[in-house]
């Protein structure tokens, strides 16, 4: 076994795993709060990358000014998304609003199908092209640089919620929503505001993740590997998120790199099936999921 | 609930007409059925095939979601199953198609139950992305698995066939899949009319107290997956058998969320909302080009857009009936009728 090989791949998987994290953060502070199953951040994601291409390729601005302006666009989005459609489904049953989420996907599909095309596009290189070396080991400094961005937001996120008094609303209303109230949160802000940073953090990554990748109408499909990572850390647990979006990230390159391209999704979707079946709560969810 | 409707007996409250009114309207629809393929062009015939597998599919969704509650994105994948069996059996086998569906059915019910063991432990949304994880190893195993399934290349087959005659046309066709749609529609509103369907139902509706009133959970919510694949699996032996060919693409996740938003836009935990829906959403893609061909000459970019409209109104629709219209086309479907019924007082 070729142990260089295998340091490179997994550093790439792992870094890919940070972005994963983010995006799982964003997943699972929407759920925290709302007890909403976003299926349409993958898709929300896409389209703050499309507001960074066009910023950024078609206006010209230096990317360092498209980037934050692309951002806000995703988390504006995630914003409206939550007042005009998920609102009204309050109390709806959690299927109900799970499938307007999924239309919400198709929607925004579509929308930028037919603003930007279905084509494949680029996104203008905006990351220092230098090698990034670690020790033996390369690593692509898209890759690279697109973690440190993430880990960076992902560090802030952490302290917001820890010690500000927003991030105490959110925290006190995803324990306890009625007692929130009765302490004088105002609950529907909270709930506008998860959908805001939650959208945040997805798009950041969006823009990271379509920076390595390419970015296409299909991009959103990366939304079903952030559910993986989402379900396996625990639907309620950002600590969960984090390590196992690392791990998912670092699982999904390897059996990549290994198996082929069309290993990816199964190895994942295997750790998800054995995750269902012995803990559904994830590995630091909650347990309060009902079993029958 | 119409006025005059009182129901005095058990027998009257299971029965399938409760006036010869509906009778009569009944015959008409099936002459009409009978009726179209003579009188409809080439392209009609194709859609009316087309709605006939939507409406088998969409039917055995609805008894798993609309009816037992149980939220599957699996759907697709059963359909897959059922599909490369009929056309693995019509390589390797002369048997003749009723055979073929039938064990397209029976494999893509057993995938079902294997599938649907989850629900021992997980249920709502837990259980759903169990299911999209059972389609994502399907397509998997269609992909990979080349010396049954052909890999990405697919298999072709013959047309089916029945002692000799075969069924090459659409309009052959049409006499396979509506007469198989309008049996097994039946066949679920003769289901919900006993104990397996009377538990699904109290399952949907609170499973703890179906628990109590002595039905076994496990049974029946494994019966239900089974039932409602075995419906996907016989859609996609049509399917198999209308296309004649089969890939690992003809099958793909957005295939489960078209059925699942059709038994939402039909109206969930309703047969003939189910129909409705099938029907509305095949059209749909179909009424669009209709609208893009007639906006062409004017507006030579329109057919462009046409895609990504059809994705925007999919999703609309999914939105909005979930927000404005929860129990769908069926409730729609009623409220017209009532008017006439009451006609000319309101409501």
């Amino acid at each position: 076994m070729d142990w260089l090989f295998f340091g490179e791949i997994s550093l790439a998987g792992l870094a890919m795993g940070g972005l994963y994290a983010l995006i799982g953060l964003g997943f699972v502070i929407i759920y925290k709060a709302t007890r909403v199953i976003n299926f349409a951040i993958g898709e929300i994601m896409m389209f703050a990358a499309y507001l960074f291409l066009t910023f950024a390729g078609g206006m010209e601005m230096s990317p360092w000014v498209a980037l934050p302006l692309a951002v806000l666009g995703g988390s504006v989005l995630g914003g409206v998304i939550e007042k005009v459609m998920i609102r009204p489904m309050l109390g709806e049953s959690p299927i109900a609003v799970v499938m307007v989420t999924i239309g919400i996907a198709s929607i925004l599909v579509g929308l930028v199908e037919l603003v930007w095309g279905a084509d494949p596009q680029l996104l203008p290189g905006f990351l220092p092209r230098k090698p990034v070396f670690i020790g033996e080991m390369y690593l692509a400094p898209k890759i690279a640089y697109g973690f440190l961005i993430g880990a960076a937001l992902l560090i802030v996120y952490l302290l917001y919620f820890r010690f500000s008094r927003g991030g105490v609303a959110l925290r006190a209303t995803a324990s306890d929503q009625a007692a929130a109230y009765s302490m004088g949160i105002n609950v529907r802000r909270v709930f506008n505001m998860a959908w805001v940073f939650g959208s945040l953090a997805a798009s950041l990554a969006g823009v990271l993740v379509a920076a390595t990748g390419g970015l296409s109408p299909q991009f959103g499909a990366i939304g079903l590997s952030v559910l993986v990572v989402v379900i396996v850390g625990g639907l309620d647990s950002i600590v969960g998120a984090l390590i196992a979006g690392v791990f998912i990230g670092w699982l999904e390159t390897v059996a990549g790199a290994y198996l082929g391209g069309e290993y990816r999704m199964p190895a994942t979707f295997a750790v998800l099936a054995v995750i269902l079946v012995l803990r559904p709560y994830g590995l630091f969810g909650t347990h309060e999921i009902e079993r029958v | 609930m119409r006025i005059g409707d009182a129901k005095q007996s058990y027998e009257a409250d299971e029965a399938i007409w409760t006036s010869s009114t509906q009778k009569i309207w009944f015959a008409c629809f099936l002459l009409a059925l009978a009726v179209f393929p003579f009188m409809a062009d080439a392209y009609f015939l194709y859609m009316g095939c087309l709605v006939g597998i939507a409406v088998i599919s969409t039917t055995g969704l609805n008894i798993l979601t609309g009816f037992t509650g149980l939220i599957s994105l699996g759907q697709a994948g059963f359909m897959g199953v059922g599909g490369y069996t009929v056309a693995w059996m019509s390589i390797n086998t002369e048997l003749p198609f009723p055979i073929t569906l039938l064990f397209a059915g029976l494999l893509a019910a057993a995938v079902g139950i294997l599938v649907g063991l989850p629900s021992l432990r997980v249920k709502g949304l837990y259980l759903a992305i169990a299911t999209l994880a059972g389609s994502v190893f399907l397509h998997f195993i269609f992909a990979e698995w080349e010396s049954v399934t052909g890999g990405m290349g697919g298999l072709s087959l013959e047309p089916a066939h029945f002692f000799g005659f075969t069924f090459q046309s659409d309009f052959r066709m049409y006499f396979i899949i509506v007469p198989l749609a309008v049996l097994m529609v039946l066949g679920a509103k003769n289901v919900f009319r006993t104990r397996t369907g009377r538990a699904f139902i109290a399952i949907r509706d609170r499973d703890i107290s179906a628990e109590i009133l002595g039905i076994n959970l496990l049974r029946y919510k494994l019966m239900s997956f089974a039932l409602s694949s075995f419906y996907a699996g016989v859609a996609g032996g049509l399917f198999a058998y209308f296309y004649r060919v089969v890939t690992p693409e003809s099958f793909p996740l957005s295939m489960s969320i078209f059925y699942l938003a059709a038994v939402i836009v039909g109206g969930m935990g309703n047969l003939l909302g189910g129909i409705l829906g099938a029907a509305f959403m095949t059209l749909i893609p179909e009424a669009l080009g209709l609208l893009t061909a007639a906006l062409t000459p004017f507006y030579p970019n329109a057919p462009i857009f046409m895609s990504p409209m059809l994705e925007i109104i999919f999703g609309a629709l999914i939105v909005g009936f979930l927000i404005f219209e929860p129990h769908g086309l069926a409730e729609i479907w009623h409220r017209i009728r009532r008017f006439f019924s009451l006609w000319p007082f309101r409501n």
